[in-house]
């Protein structure tokens, strides 16, 4: 009963830890906003927002107030309280799976204590996160069903039935990953990553199935049939305005930056980096482990450019061909790399 | 009372109030909410009883893609409390004898379960690790196995009729055109 | 053989996708290329209002009124810009010169206003060439953003060069 066995030190703790730990994404996702419209200029030979400060770096804050500043608009007709429940879910949802995520080494303080850089790790942490990610949904189709409007609820729908059958495929693909690591904490799987022991070498296809179910989870290019404005407008956020809006678009930027810890964590070594292990003895065990999360969080910002990169390259799939690529190809391949894990590991205990 | 018991009357009273919406709201969208707020308490109760497997694995499943599927049909039909159809004295009276019948098959099971047993004698810190997957796989691989794989099958009978289904569907529009 | 515009026309290819094509992924890394590759490329555009462009020799811009070597408007108001303006932008009233104005006009006949309409103009030129007086010229500047269509209706004292003096 580890969760409910609780001092005030320790609730404390989790709560800066929180704390930090929200202000980081939201901080990581505001600058997301900013490089996501950096790297479109920079790949389309222009030069992007460069007005508000030096490079443009108010930029974020700047469309923060236009944001704020704008009219409230709730149709009418519709439920107000799921239309204003909708944005505030996929936040929470964004947000929440940060918790499992073990965001470095923990740290170690010279009188012996230790403070873990994780808010939970609890031992189901991998179905944790698919939990949150199938609740995540709920946003958006509560939204676009709110609004009304038959553009937002066909996107809705979209998403909906994109989201689930991309989770199987995600989920088979780690279900290979675990096999071989036989745990479900990520805590326990970063730790067997260390040097370049990582799992993207044991699981290559394991990877690239959950980098595509990614994408499609997080709503981004070339999978954001969702908001595809040349058919459906804007899709579920067609009927909101100013800081509603706000919300569903930056929670897909806080989602980005979770989901790319989490590959970091599962694939790429998470807080672990080659040589970076015997540097520990020489310095104090709280800038070590800082160290570690600068580690991890230059993982994940490679990723986010990754993302962007796919995003101003790839031309948005049809819906047709999204189901097919889902069900006829990254299923069954996901299945057969789930069955040749299991054979391997089977002859080798053998 | 002790934490855990706090823990679980809130839980138990959250769980039973969300339930008794899902059955008063006149309409099917909130009804559906009602029902996945139901199943998220349910997973806090697993969660008490130290079964994080079972608690995560009924948020993946139920939360998250059954009620999803349900939310879905719901949309797309788009009930109303006025297009509710009428419903005949006969099948409100079978609804209420089969109704009273389920209850009184939980009362029993209830009364044979626990009697003589008070909710403050329930003990949550004497636990067994059932729910937890290491456990919950190895009974379900050899104690269980027979049970599991026939449930197994039974799913892919279902997957096949679904199929069948859709593509039989799929002929006949071929025909008809 | 189907009916082709030119030999370079290809007929759209409607072939099933091979296997490799299934896989998008060497699709993919071809895009990416591309487009990781124009990061280094030069950027298409400037930082506009520091850094400005500079006009072709031949851009045609906003009208002025030219004056004489004595300073005097050479416009005579004779009609014939408003007539061979294909846009209809150009509009003009006619007055007679007096005695003591003769400082002021070169030619008997003057322009009491003087109005064009930068909202229907298409900068054509055409005006320019009609001028027998060499009165209106185009410039190489262009009309600056207005907040009401008001501000696009150039008068004469908008129009005019300046005083030399």
């Amino acid at each position: 009963m580890l969760i409910l066995s609780v001092s005030l030190s320790f609730i404390i703790q989790k709560l800066i830890l929180i704390a930090c730990i929200f202000g980081g994404s939201l901080g990581v996702a505001l600058y997301s906003t900013w490089a996501e419209r950096k790297v479109a200029a920079v790949m389309q030979d222009r030069r992007g927002p460069n007005r508000a400060g030096p490079f443009g770096l108010f930029q974020p804050l700047a469309d923060g107030v236009k944001m704020f500043m704008k009219e409230e608009i709730i149709p009418m007709f519709s439920s107000k309280f799921l239309f204003i429940l909708g944005p505030c879910l996929s936040m929470i949802v964004a947000l929440m799976t940060s918790a499992v995520v073990p965001w470095g080494p923990d740290m170690k303080f010279r009188d012996g204590s230790s403070v873990p850089l994780q808010v939970a790790d609890v031992n189901v942490g991998i179905l944790f996160i698919f939990g949150v990610l199938s609740v995540g949904v709920y946003g958006i189709m509560l939204g676009s069903w709110a609004s009304n409007n038959k553009y937002s609820l066909l996107s809705g729908l979209r998403a909906a039935s994109q989201a689930i059958s991309y989770e199987l495929a995600l989920g088979i693909s780690i279900i290979a990953m675990v096999m071989m690591t036989g745990s479900l904490s990520l805590r326990e799987i970063v730790d067997q990553q260390t040097g370049l022991n990582w799992n993207v070498f044991k699981q290559p296809i394991a990877f690239l199935i959950f980098l595509v179910c990614s994408f499609a989870e997080l709503n981004r290019a070339p999978f954001d049939l969702a908001e595809c404005e040349s058919e459906l407008i804007g899709g579920f956020h067609t009927e909101y305005s100013s800081m509603k809006l706000g919300f569903y678009l930056f929670s897909e930027y806080i989602s980005m930056f979770v989901t790319s810890a989490i590959i970091s964590t599962l694939f790429f070594g998470g807080y672990h980096l080659p040589g970076l292990d015997s540097l520990a003895p020489h310095m104090p065990g709280w800038a070590f482990s800082l160290l570690g999360v600068g580690v991890l969080l230059g993982k994940s910002i490679c990723f986010i450019l990754f993302f962007m990169f796919i995003r101003w390259t790839i031309p948005r799939f049809r819906y047709d061909q999204l189901m097919n690529l889902g069900w006829k190809s990254l299923i069954p391949l996901a299945l057969v790399n789930m069955l040749i894990t299991g054979a391997v590991i089977l002859l080798k205990s053998h | 009372m002790d934490l855990y018991q706090l823990a679980f009357w809130i839980l138990a009273i959250l769980t039973l109030s969300f339930a008794i919406g899902v059955i008063m709201s006149r309409n099917p969208i909130n009804s559906i909410l009602f029902l996945i707020l139901t199943f998220f308490s349910i997973s806090g109760n697993y969660v008490l009883m130290n079964a994080q497997f079972l608690a995560i694995v009924n948020i993946i499943v139920y939360a998250g893609a059954i009620m999803v599927l349900f939310l879905f049909v719901v949309m797309l039909m788009n009930l109303n409390s006025d297009t509710e159809p009428q419903k005949n004295f006969l099948i409100q009276f079978a609804a209420v004898i089969s109704g009273g019948a389920l209850l009184l098959i939980l009362v029993a099971t209830l009364k044979s379960t626990i009697t003589g047993l008070e909710v403050s004698q329930i003990d949550y810190k004497q636990q067994s690790n059932i729910g937890l997957i290491k456990e919950l796989g190895n009974t379900l691989f050899t104690k269980f196995v027979f049970p599991f794989e026939i449930a197994s099958v039974l799913f892919l009978s279902a997957m096949v009729g679904a199929v069948v289904l859709g593509k039989r569907d799929q002929e006949l529009n071929v025909i008809t055109d | 053989m189907a009916y082709t515009i030119s030999n370079r026309a290809k007929p759209v290819d409607r072939k099933p996708m091979t296997f490799a094509e299934k896989l998008y992924l060497p699709a993919i890394a071809k895009g990416l290329t591309i487009t990781l590759g124009h990061i280094f490329k030069k950027k298409a555009t400037i930082n506009y209002p520091e850094v400005q462009r500079e006009f072709s020799s031949t851009f045609r811009g906003l009208h002025i009124l030219n004056r004489d070597e004595e300073g005097r408007e050479r416009c005579t108001a004779c009609g014939l810009c408003a007539l061979s303006c294909p846009a209809e932008a150009i509009t003009m009233e006619a007055a007679e010169r007096t005695k003591d104005e003769e400082h002021l006009y070169r030619e008997e006949k003057y322009a009491a206003s003087y109005e064009i309409n930068m909202l229907r103009c298409i900068f054509c030129g055409l005006c320019e060439e009609a001028c027998p007086k060499d009165a209106i010229y185009l410039t190489q500047t262009f009309a600056p953003a207005n907040y009401d269509r008001k501000g696009f209706i150039y008068k004469k004292e908008d129009l005019l060069i300046p005083q030399k003096n």
